[in-house]
């Protein structure tokens, strides 16, 4: 018998910290997969956010740094053009990325930095309980949109990858998601060729992960995969490749 | 023949092994929590599963191995 799934090397062997079910747990799993399949964890430098990830900085066999709040991409773009041979990806929430840090992701895209982003849509700001994102939908409930989100006042949401596959600096972009197997299966595969990219010195790559909050979307984690990711978000969100080049 | 261990110890009995699994032989163990104080997944009939390793693929904690 041959083994066909473990966890993967580059994972530390510490228990994540995340809620049950968030799939945060997921995407890690998917980033440290990508690092042993193209054997580069010893020469990898991980940048990690502010938010529920934060601790992300102990979860991978390979070196990392925290950022302040949203400015990992500027972070990244220091450590890649110290060290232009490592391979240097940012790990980054919506509120870190698409609100706080929204100057800091459009300015290294459009510099065309060779860094991998990885980032996590999951519509909310999780660790701090559930206030609303850029990215949170039209309708859907947050701490601070308690009737849902306005369309008027409130705007619809941001299309990061949308917006950031218009910067000629940017040459890999694809939105996956992670409500359900065959779905994290493509997010492998995108994940890991956002970070063999980078090792072919092809520019800016990003990947954008659909991904569950069922803490703060006040659903079991299996509802928030069929509910939220899959009837919800799919709509505004839509999957596949927006740009590669 | 597949063999799908689950590490009791690390799961967090979210439930997404068990709505993935095609063969519907998981189950979350409500008598028997875990040292978290979870109900962790289990195989109620090991001899049906085939090793396709959805419910690895969907677990968040890494907690499931698979051998085929
Ligand atoms: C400069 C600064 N402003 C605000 C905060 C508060 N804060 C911490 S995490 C966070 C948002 C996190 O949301 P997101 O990036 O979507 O990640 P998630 O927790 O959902 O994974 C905010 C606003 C902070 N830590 N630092
Ligand atoms: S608060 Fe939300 S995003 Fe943060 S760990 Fe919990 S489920 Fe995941
Ligand atoms: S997916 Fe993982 S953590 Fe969730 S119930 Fe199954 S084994 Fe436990």
């Amino acid at each position: 018998m041959a083994v066909v799934f473990e966890k993967p090397k580059a994972l530390a062997n510490v228990p994540l910290h995340y809620c049950p079910g968030c799939t945060h747990g997921i995407a890690h799993r998917l980033v440290a997969q990508a690092l042993d399949a193209l054997d580069c964890a010893d020469n990898t430098i991980g940048v990690a956010p502010v938010g529920c990830a934060v601790f992300a900085y102990d979860y991978f066999n390979c070196d990392m740094q925290e950022a302040a709040h949203g400015r990992a991409p500027a972070v990244a773009t220091g450590i890649k053009r110290v060290c232009p041979e490592s391979v240097v990806f940012t790990y980054q929430g919506d509120g870190d990325l698409a609100a706080i840090g929204l100057a800091e992701i459009t300015s290294a895209a459009m510099r065309g930095e060779n860094i991998t982003v990885i980032f996590i849509n999951n519509a909310i700001y999780g660790m701090t309980g559930g206030q609303m994102a850029p990215t949170t939908l039209v309708g859907q409930k947050a701490t601070t949109a308690p009737y849902g989100r306005q369309l008027v006042g409130q705007g619809s949401p941001i299309r990061v990858s949308e917006m950031i596959a218009t910067l000629d600096g940017a040459t890999y972009v694809e939105r996956v998601s992670l409500h359900d197997a065959a779905n994290v299966n493509r997010a492998k595969r995108a994940v890991e060729k956002a970070f063999r990219r980078q090792i072919e010195k092809k520019g800016f790559s990003m990947v954008e992960i659909l991904s569950t909050c069922p803490t703060n979307w006040g659903l079991s984690p299996v509802e928030a995969l069929n509910y939220i990711i899959k009837e919800q978000m799919l709509p505004v969100y839509p999957l596949g490749v927006l740009k590669e080049e | 023949m597949a063999i799908c261990r689950i590490d009791t110890s690390a799961c967090k009995g979210c439930g997404l092994c068990v709505n993935a699994c095609p063969k519907g032989i998981l189950a979350l163990d409500d008598h028997n929590l875990n040292a978290k104080g979870y109900p962790p997944a289990r195989l109620t009939q090991a001899e049906l599963c085939i090793g396709c390793a959805v419910c690895a693929t969907m677990c968040p904690d890494c907690a499931i191995t698979v051998e085929r």
